[in-house]
């Protein structure tokens, strides 16, 4: 029971990560066509930032500056390279963007070198959120913070839960409210709305459109680089995690249906729960699915995390290609 | 999908005597290049010609960005690899040299599965889709340790079973010979594909998908059978690779090699067939010899492939027709002009190479000392004015690359239109 909770909420803090990720790769994809390869460059970048700040200025002020840099970087990119190539159709930009990936991971390596780097969350985050106890004096009870060492006397009867998971929920879940807010209720996210569907007459009436799709690319990195500044400091920083996470974002945006938000929210949750149950409740593959034999009988379902995501796309394609949420177009 | 149709395809700049020639200097190349090095190189530059111009099936002609393609080559390694481990045991009969072919066979088989699930889109999804299902299958293969050998990788010897018209494969220089064949006959086969009415059509389905489907022909079927096509030959390689290296590890399916196909086939240039082979030609020398040279080499391939995308979208390949055909043209009046460029760039680009080699040598190498080796200069690193003055010289010809550019910028265009990649503007969302 504990472990089912412990893992519920952990599946929702990652596959709320996930989807802080997905929404700008989404955002930028659906009103600019553009299937930016560099996001998960610029999450890795985010949390370089964010602790390269977080040393002179501290973890809060970095956590608001270093997505801002970096949407600045984005928007800039997007102004020198990606309009130049737009002309000529999305694959050139895909090829423009797969060349930054691989031009910012190297800068990376670089700049802060090949190893990891140790960029822990503040003291404030680095407690226990909630301590559930099981079979405790009052029965099952749920504890905000540590729970006290007298209940946890006992071995495997408490099952903390660490503070810095929630709050990588609960910034998630704030930043996309805001973006919600933000597209649907200002005057400047109607414009945005508008020039995703009718970009020619947003142009005529007077909207500068490049402006737009500028700092549209620019917010979708920035929100990349805030899930990397809080992705960073909860897992670890290091060059690799750009590529940890760069697959999963594009199979969460094929399966969530591409170009739909909704869709990509279903899908992250999806598979953000779908890894964390097959980790957190590791049997062997023998146990649920009897007639496994040979080396699949061998596995375990932790060892199987990995490639769910993967396979969760190609059921997805085979048995509805537009996505979870996406709208049928060919 | 709206918009004009994409470039006209090009006739292929090649004739009977440019592949007679080619074919010569293919057999006569081991009398010059006899060390063991040269030999390496030719035949590892053979297997990634054969890759890359299948990438470009893909890519160049049918507008298709996979980021998937070394499961094709991979796969085809293993499948070879474990024929000739079968070979070796005495379990199983088959001339080595026909091994290559039953990589293509694993390929092809791999790609009408996987190709399958992937071609039912187009543009950026299918690009997703590829990178999802290579994941996918470089993960299974992790797996499957018994299969594909673990981080070990699995190994056999090619000197074995009866030899074949003369090849036994002991030395270099035959299997180099063996390489060649293969070159030469899947680069004539990949040629003769795109004149196959298959091939005119994948080149429709690229420019204009709708106007295919209008006069009755499936687009997706179109892109599953060149998928297939592309697959066959990217498993040839694989099986070639598979017989030099006597190894085939993890990476043979890995998203690094992906992409690599992917960066060397753009470098090259997709929209000519003779563009992927320069690119093939880049990837082996750079590999082998570029990452012995500097350990930057990276970062220029990024810088390179990006400047390619947004300047010189036909690659070198593009460049070089472009320069071909300018010759008969206002070719003189240019000449000058082209020249203040080539020396900017040349000022800009060493500005910054050595900016960045001696970033590189402080991250890097700081306890080898401060004196850097560059370019036949001796550069010291903890000396300010070095550091100034080669940002000067970047920045340098950076400001006289953009004064020139207005000059430029009327004649780029048959170049630009020879050079569209994949879709025309406006292609599906």
């Amino acid at each position: 029971m504990a472990l089912l909770l412990v893992s519920l909420v952990n599946g929702l803090s990652y596959g709320l990560l996930l989807f802080l990720l997905s929404a700008g790769l989404t955002l930028i994809f659906s009103m600019m066509g553009v299937l930016n390869f560099a996001h998960a460059g610029f999450y890795m970048l985010g949390a370089y930032f964010g602790y390269t700040l977080a040393g002179p200025l501290g973890f809060w002020p970095a956590l608001v500056l270093a997505p801002l840099l970096v949407g600045v970087l984005g928007a800039l990119f997007e102004r020198w390279a990606l309009r130049h190539v737009h002309p000529m159709g999305h694959v050139p930009e895909l090829l423009a963007t797969f060349g930054l990936s691989f031009i910012l991971l190297e800068l990376v390596q670089l700049v802060w070198g090949r190893a990891p780097v140790s960029f822990m969350p503040p003291p404030e985050l680095q407690g226990t959120a909630f301590t559930l106890v099981q079979g405790g004096e009052g029965g099952d009870m749920l504890w905000w913070g540590a729970a006290p060492a007298d209940q946890c006397a006992e071995v495997n009867r408490c099952t903390p839960f660490p503070m810095n998971r929630l709050f990588m929920g609960a910034v998630a879940l704030l930043a996309l409210g805001g973006l919600w807010l933000l597209l649907s209720r200002t005057r400047i996210g109607l414009v945005i709305r508008a020039a995703q569907s009718q970009p020619h007459m947003v142009r005529a009436l007077g909207h500068d459109l490049p402006l737009i799709l500028m700092l549209v690319f620019g917010a979708g990195t920035a929100l990349a680089a805030l899930a990397g500044v809080i992705g960073g400091s909860t897992f670890v920083t290091e060059p690799a995690m750009a590529a940890g996470v760069g697959s999963i974002i594009f199979v969460v945006v094929v399966v969530g249906g591409v170009g739909s938000l909704g869709g990509a929210f279903l899908a992250s949750l999806l598979i953000g729960l779908l890894q964390t149950f097959a980790i957190g409740f590791d049997m062997p593959l023998r146990d649920l699915w009897p007639s496994a034999s040979g080396a699949l009988a061998r596995l375990t379902l932790a060892q199987l995390a990995p490639v769910l995501p993967y396979l969760l796309l190609v059921l997805v394609l085979v048995f509805r290609p537009q996505g979870l949420l996406g709208r049928r177009v060919d | 999908m709206r918009g004009q149709p994409g470039p006209d395809p090009e006739p292929p700049p090649a004739s009977l005597r440019a592949w007679a020639l080619s074919a010569l200097c293919v057999v006569l190349a081991p009398l010059v290049l006899d060390s063991g090095l040269s030999m390496t190189l030719l035949s590892q530059m053979g297997i990634a010609i054969i890759a890359c111009l299948s990438y470009n099936i893909l890519l160049g002609q049918g507008g298709m960005l996979s980021f998937g393609h070394a499961v094709y080559t991979g796969l085809g390694a293993y499948l070879a690899i474990h024929a000739l481990a079968a070979i070796n045991q005495g379990i199983w009969w088959l001339p080595v040299s026909l091994l290559p072919l039953l990589g293509g066979l694993a390929g092809l088989v791999a790609a009408a599965v996987l190709g399958f699930l992937a071609t039912r889109k187009s543009g950026t999804v299918f690009a997703m889709i590829t990178l999802g299902l290579a994941e996918l299958v470089g993960a299974l293969a992790l797996m499957f340790p018994t299969v594909f050998g673990g981080e070990a990788g699995v190994s056999a010897n090619r000197v074995s079973g009866p030899a074949f018209a003369g090849f036994d494969l002991a030395s270099d220089l035959q299997v180099y010979y063996l390489i060649a064949a293969y070159t030469l006959v899947c680069v004539a086969a990949m040629y003769a594909f795109t004149a196959t009415p298959l091939g005119r059509l994948l080149n429709a389905v690229r420019d204009n998908a709708q106007r295919v489907a209008f006069i009755g022909y499936d687009p997706q079927r179109v892109r599953h059978l060149a998928f297939v096509v592309s697959g066959f030959f990217a498993g040839v390689a694989g099986g070639l690779a598979a017989l030099v290296f006597e190894f085939v590890g993890p990476e043979a399916l890995g998203a690094a090699r992906s992409g690599s196909y992917l960066l060397f086939t753009v470098l090259g240039g997709t929209t000519f067939f003779f563009g992927p082979v320069i690119g093939a030609v880049l990837m082996v020398l750079s590999q082998v010899l570029l990452s012995e040279l500097t350990r930057a080499w990276l970062l220029y391939l990024g810088l390179a492939f990006l400047f390619t995308v947004l300047l010189a979208p036909g690659g070198l390949a593009g460049v070089l027709v472009h320069l071909g055909r300018s010759r008969r043209g206002p070719w003189r009046q240019r000449l000058p002009v082209l020249a203040a460029l080539a020396l900017a760039g040349a000022l800009a680009g060493s500005g910054a190479a050595a900016l960045l080699e001696m970033l590189y040598h402080r991250q890097l190498d700081a306890a080898l000392g401060l004196e850097l080796r560059f370019l036949g200069l001796r550069l010291d690193v903890g000396d300010p004015t070095i550091w100034a003055g080669a940002a000067f010289a970047c920045a340098a010809g950076m400001v006289l690359l953009i004064r020139l550019r207005p000059t430029v910028r009327g004649w780029s265009d048959p170049q630009a239109q020879a050079s569209g990649i994949g879709a025309p503007p406006g292609g599906q969302r």
